[in-house]
C-alpha cells in the first residue's frame, strides 16, 4: 500500500468536512430507502404467500423484524460512538451518538408496538413479561434514559459524559435481548435465521424481509446524517451567541 | 500510560465488570426467570400447589375435550415424557390446536389438575405457505408408514437383503 492511497479516516471527524458530505449522502439514502421500502412492501403484501398457521397476520413481521434488528444494532453503534467520544474526545462521535438515539428509540417502539398487535391474535395477549419482551422494553428505557440524561444536565460536556456512560453500561442488555430466546423459555419464538440451517421461510418472504431491512438501514443513515447536521448548526449557533455576548461584555 | 489509554482501559474494565455482575444476577435468579415449567419439571420438583405458575408444552393429540354448552375445555399438556391435565374456561387463541405448543398460566391443584386462567399459543419460527405445510405433512406420514412397515415385517426386510 502506498502512502498516497491511504484514506484519511479522521478527515470526516471534523464538522466542516462532514457537513457537505452529509448534504450529498442524505438525498441518496432517502431515495434508496423509499425505493427499497416500496419494493419490499409490494413483495411482502402481494407476492409472498400466506402462512399455513397464521394466515395473513404474519405479514407484520416485514416491519417488526427489521425494526427489532435496527433497535439493537443502532444501540451498538450508539455505544461505540459513546466510547469514541469518551476516550478520544471526538466531538463528531458525540454528535453521531446523540443523533442516533431518537431513531433507535423509534425502531424499538415500532418493534414493541407491531409485536403487541401481532401477539394479540397469535398468542392471545398484547403483552407478556417474558425475557425477550422485557429486555426489549428495557432497551426503550435505555434510549429514553440516554436522551433524558443528555438534556437534563445544562452543561453540555458533562451531559455528554454522563449520557455516554449510561449508553456504554447499557450495552450489556443487547446480547441479553438477542439470546433471550435461547437462554430461557420464552413465549416469543426463536430466530428464523440460523447459520447452519438458513432461514426457515420461503424465498419470497425472505426477500421482502431483507429488502425492508435494507430500507430501514438506508432510512436510518439518511435521517441520522440530517439530524447530525442540525445538531452541528445548533451547537455552532450557541457557540457564536456565547462568543458574541462575551465580546459585548468586553466592549 | 496516556490519559486516553487510561480512559479506554477504564471503560473496558467497567463493561466487563458490569457484564459479569449482570451475568451473576441472572444466574442467581435463573429459577425465577423461568417463563414456564415443563410437565416433567412440575412432576419431578413438585412445584408448589395453589401458586400462580406457568406451564408449557404441546397439546397432546386426542385429549382435547369441550364441556357441552360452556367455554370450559380440558386437554393434556405434554413434553413427550409426562403430561398434565389442564382445565380452562375462556376463549382460546386462534392458533390453539392439538399438537400445538402452548403456555398456560394458572394454579396446580392438589388433585394434579392444572386450572389455567390464561392460555397462550406459542408460535414457532417457521413460516411457510399452506401447500408446503401439506406436502411436508404427507412426506412425514409416508416416512412413518415405511418405518412401520419395516418394523412390523422384519422377515421380509431380511429376505430382501
Amino acid at each position: 500500500m502506498s502512502a498516497t492511497r491511504r484514506i484519511h479516516w479522521m478527515k470526516y471527524a471534523s464538522a466542516s468536512n462532514f457537513y457537505p458530505l452529509a448534504n450529498r449522502l442524505v438525498p441518496l439514502f432517502m431515495g434508496l430507502a423509499i425505493a427499497l421500502a416500496v419494493i419490499g412492501l409490494y413483495i411482502g403484501f402481494f407476492v409472498a404467500p400466506v402462512d399455513y398457521q397464521q394466515g395473513n397476520s404474519y405479514r407484520i413481521m416485514f416491519l417488526h423484524v427489521p425494526a427489532a434488528w435496527m433497535s439493537m444494532f443502532i444501540y451498538l453503534l450508539l455505544a461505540m460512538y459513546a466510547i469514541i467520544s469518551l476516550v478520544w474526545r471526538v466531538k463528531m462521535a458525540d454528535i453521531m451518538a446523540y443523533s442516533l438515539a431518537p431513531t433507535g428509540a423509534m425502531f424499538t417502539f415500532i418493534a414493541l408496538l407491531t409485536g403487541a398487535l401481532w401477539g394479540r391474535p397469535t398468542w392471545g395477549t398484547y403483552w407478556i413479561w417474558d425475557a425477550r419482551l422485557t429486555s426489549e422494553l428495557l432497551l426503550l428505557f435505555l434510549y429514553l434514559g440516554y436522551m433524558g440524561l443528555y438534556s437534563a444536565i445544562p452543561d453540555r460536556q458533562r451531559a455528554s459524559r454522563a449520557a455516554s456512560f449510561l449508553a456504554i453500561v447499557g450495552v450489556v442488555n443487547v446480547p441479553i435481548i438477542y439470546f433471550s430466546v435461547v437462554w430461557w423459555n420464552t413465549l416469543h419464538q426463536g430466530s428464523s435465521f440460523s447459520v447452519s440451517e438458513g432461514a426457515s421461510m420461503t424465498s419470497d418472504m425472505l426477500s421482502a424481509l431483507l429488502l425492508m431491512a435494507f430500507a430501514c438501514w438506508a432510512y436510518t443513515i439518511a435521517v441520522v446524517l440530517r439530524r447530525a447536521q442540525a445538531v452541528i448548526l445548533e451547537r455552532k449557533k450557541v457557540a457564536l451567541w456565547a462568543s458574541q455576548i462575551s465580546k459585548n461584555k468586553e466592549a | 500510560m496516556k490519559a486516553r489509554s487510561k480512559r479506554l482501559v477504564l471503560i473496558g474494565v467497567i463493561i466487563v465488570a458490569f457484564g459479569a455482575a449482570v451475568m451473576l444476577v441472572l444466574n442467581a435468579f435463573q429459577e425465577n426467570l423461568v417463563f414456564f415449567h415443563t410437565p416433567t419439571e412440575v412432576k419431578a420438583r413438585e412445584v408448589a400447589y395453589d401458586r400462580q405458575i406457568r406451564i408449557g408444552g404441546l397439546v397432546e393429540k386426542g385429549t382435547f375435550k369441550r364441556e357441552e354448552e360452556t367455554t370450559t375445555v380440558t386437554f393434556n399438556v405434554t413434553d413427550g415424557e409426562s403430561s398434565i391435565l389442564v382445565s380452562y374456561t375462556g376463549i382460546l387463541p386462534d392458533l390453539f390446536r392439538e399438537g400445538q405448543g402452548i403456555v398456560a398460566e394458572g394454579k396446580l391443584l392438589t388433585s394434579g389438575v392444572f386450572v389455567a386462567s390464561h392460555v397462550f399459543a406459542k408460535h414457532d419460527e417457521t413460516y411457510m405457505p399452506p401447500e408446503a405445510a401439506e406436502a411436508l405433512k404427507r412426506a412425514e406420514e409416508k416416512a412413518e408408514a415405511t418405518v412401520q412397515q419395516a418394523t412390523t415385517k422384519p422377515t421380509i426386510v431380511e429376505k430382501g437383503e
